[in-house]
């Protein structure tokens, strides 16, 4: 699993414990719950699911499973500031990859990585929907449409 | 609503909300209130117009001012010209790029001309987060007639008479699943309505839930009456946070009003509805995969039969619709089957939604009849090919659909033909290529989607499109032959037959239909090791015209990795063994002296 060892706190454990309860700690739930332990803490550790796995009363490896089965899903945190390129098909055709690219050069990480003082973290997606923008890219739930790699650095700024 | 004299509807559409509209409305209603016009002219913001292109939009009813591009300052300048003096303002108006008139009513548009909005109906003229708006455009008429006067039966033989086909993808009759649903016994039967829209560059699902929600609830409501199902669940991906906010207020909404939950306006029928979230795996848009996912499990599709009309979510007898099947029913039930049927061509009834992205002119969401043309879909409501390039192709159905070509495009648009032309409808997302575009790279980054996306449940997906995947990757990088391209066929041909979901078996139709439209392309990449699109990055050259070059030295300087050399004044050269293909010194050159050979 995880690389990352991460000490649970008395409270997270409350936490996922009454998320688990709020959905009647049914196994059938497991997305939901999901979903709301990663809303709450990022991303979702080794020790999150074990917790989980206890909450809903089912293995861990089907918890591991669905975890990673899912791209929604990370076992990685993400950097305070997260930076998703859309690689849908619209976007791919005007140009995203050349965006891409240039986050990369920028930020000196690779897809799926943080930068050292895990400000930003780069990721791809495919399609947010909002096609007439292409290319598109997300920092956070703020969304730059018809971005050009020259555009990079000034989208950088705005969070220094 | 006849208490204001003028409307101002916002689009608040996921790509004009992302360009700040709900500023506009903030704004314009601070005008408003500023000048004392707060009774008589009310902001609404609604779902998607469509016209995602040249958005923010703005339009003024009952006029029907179609204003682009509207910035938050904009405000001011549209309640003290148009609102207050009642002129129209000019700069904002739509201008037709050929005549660059300025045009004021959406309907000339040749974008809105040839659409036919049954779907749409509600989309960019309601507020749908208000549940009296959509009652007001007849909302819940269609539940109220199906519940008190019509009996399950009747109403799948008009949804069967409809000649209506789902528009997830597959194109199976509507009537006939709700009949085969409805036929199983059961104590309990489940509505799911598939909003799991993964398919890149499709938007049609996400701008109905959007901009007209509660015509899916009704649609489900009327849905659980005909098959005698109580409880329904929308399914719907976790991007779509603006689509699930909204589905919230409605559901929330239509049980407040005795629409949804016990005792439909006191017939004794009883339906409601949950959410379930997706988390962005494609292979859910599968009806067994989704089901799956909903019971909290991995995403992998099940062999069929049993069909989930049979046994579907927790073993139950479900009837799976997509989000745009449903929304057409309740104009179905209330307008009838004749007319529905009276649309369209002999074997695909109705309209169809697509979304239309990609090298196009106008960017966005329409409505057309079954049949149009594929010509009058890119260059008419399309407006042609952006920047005056040339029409390489379309492809259509998402990445498990194929690219035609020229040569389609006077085909009808319909189920069968597109499967005819080697293509398929797919959920409707339609994305123009020019003649930029190399169609083995094309096909590479749809199997890049392909092989990230499968299941892994079955071999053929799980390594066949692997190896798709590396086969198109050597030939964009001019180690391919001949036989790969024999390879290449009949490895997708294998995958196509043996797959076990819709998803696997219809992978390698891009690969399969570019290289029977592009065949050329395709032998260029392997025996002339040439990309004619100039896309594939190691089979450039980058070359300097000794004609052009007055040796500024501007590429020498800029070349990360000095691969160019020349004297001053003196033509320079290119190394291509050293050269990394960056481009850095065509963009620096003034004097158009560097080429892709």
């Amino acid at each position: 699993m995880s690389h990352i060892k991460i000490e649970l706190r008395k409270e997270d454990v409350d936490f996922i414990k009454g998320v688990c309860a709020t959905f009647n700690n049914d196994p059938q739930e497991l997305i939901n719950v999901l979903h709301s332990c990663q809303e709450h803490f990022g991303y979702l550790p080794a020790e999150v699911q074990e917790v989980v796995s206890d909450g809903l009363n089912m293995p861990v490896a089907k918890i591991y499973g669905v975890v990673t089965f899912y791209s929604f899903f990370t076992m990685t945190p993400k950097g305070k500031h997260p930076i998703s390129i859309c690689l849908g098909t619209a976007c791919y055709v005007r140009g995203a990859e050349k965006v891409l690219e240039e986050f990369k050069k920028e930020l000196g990480i690779q897809v799926g990585e943080s930068t050292k003082d895990n400000k930003f973290s780069l990721s791809s997606l495919r399609c947010v929907g909002a096609c007439g923008l292409a290319p598109v890219v997300l920092v956070g739930d703020k969304t730059y449409g018809r971005v050009a790699p020259d555009d990079v650095k000034n989208i950088l700024k705005e969070y220094e | 609503m006849s208490k204001y004299s003028m409307h101002l509807l916002v689009c608040g559409g996921t790509g004009c909300h992302a360009s700040e509209s709900d500023a506009i409305v903030c704004n314009l209603r601070d005008e408003l209130e500023a000048k004392g016009l707060m009774d008589t002219v009310q902001v609404i913001m609604t779902g998607c117009f469509g016209f995602c292109e040249k958005g923010p939009i703005v339009k003024v009813m009952p006029d029907n001012t179609f204003y682009v591009q509207v910035k938050p300052e904009d405000a001011q300048t549209i309640v003290e010209e148009h609102v207050i003096k009642g002129r129209k303002v000019t700069r904002l108006l739509y201008k037709d790029p050929v005549t660059r008139e300025s045009i004021s009513d959406s309907k000339h548009m040749g974008f809105f001309k040839k659409q036919l909005r049954i779907v749409l109906r509600n989309c960019g003229f309601i507020n749908p987060e208000n549940i009296d708006e959509y009652i007001a455009r007849d909302g819940y008429l269609a539940l109220g007639k199906v519940l008190t006067e019509m009996t399950p039966e009747e109403v799948i033989k008009e949804v069967k008479a409809s000649g209506q086909r789902g528009r997830g993808g597959a194109g199976f009759s509507t009537g006939l699943k709700w009949e085969l649903a409805r036929k199983n016994q059961s104590d309990e039967k489940y509505v799911v309505c598939n909003a799991d829209e993964g398919d890149p560059g499709a938007f049609m699902d996400r701008s109905v839930l959007e901009g007209d929600p509660h015509s899916v609830l009704e649609a489900m409501a009327i849905c659980g009456y005909s098959i005698g199902a109580g409880n329904g669940l929308i399914y719907i991906r976790a991007e779509y946070p603006l689509a699930i906010e909204r589905l919230k207020i409605a559901i929330n909404q239509a049980r407040e009003n005795g629409l949804l939950g016990d005792n439909i306006f006191g017939t004794g029928f009883s339906f409601d509805i949950k959410l379930r979230y997706g988390a962005g795996a494609f292979v859910c848009g599968e009806e067994t995969a989704l089901i799956h996912s909903m019971e909290g499990l991995r995403g992998e599709p099940t062999v069929k039969p049993p069909f989930p009309a049979e046994s579907g979510y927790n073993g139950k007898p479900t009837n799976v619709n997509n989000v745009e099947t449903f929304a057409a029913i309740p104009a179905i039930i209330l307008k009838g089957a004749k007319w529905f049927a009276s649309i369209g061509t002999e074997k695909s009834k109705g309209t169809k939604v697509f979304a239309l992205a990609g090298k196009i002119n106008n960017v966005g969401l329409i409505e057309v009849p079954m049949g149009t043309t594929l010509r009058e879909v890119i260059f008419e409501i399309g407006g042609g090919i952006r920047n005056g390039k040339k029409f390489k192709g379309i492809q259509t159905g998402g990445p498990s659909g194929g690219c035609l070509s020229e040569k389609h495009l006077d085909t009808p648009i319909d189920f069968d033909n597109l499967i005819a032309a080697g293509s398929i409808m797919g959920s409707g997302a339609m994305i123009v290529l020019d003649e930029d575009d190399c169609m083995v790279s094309m096909a590479k980054f749809f199997l890049e989607f392909t092989v990230e996306e499968s299941c892994g449940k079955c071999a053929p997906c799980r390594i066949g499109n692997k190896r798709l995947h590396e086969l198109l990757g050597q030939i964009c990088e001019g180690k391919g032959t001949l036989a790969d391209l024999d390879r290449l066929k009949n490895m997708s041909i294998v995958i196509k037959d043996t797959a076990l979901c819709g998803l696997g078996q219809t992978s390698p139709n891009p690969v399969l239909s570019m290289m029977d439209n592009y065949y050329d392309e395709y032998v260029a990449h392997v025996t002339d090791k040439k990309c004619p699109a100039g896309q594939c990055k190691s089979l450039m050259e980058y070359v300097i015209n000794p004609d052009n070059c007055v040796g500024c030295t501007a590429c020498a300087r800029v070349c990360p990795v000095n691969a160019i050399s020349g004297e001053r004044k003196e033509v320079h050269h290119i190394d291509p063994a050293i050269c990394i293909k960056c481009g850095a010194c065509m963009e620096k050159c003034k004097f158009d002296a560097i080429f892709i050979n």
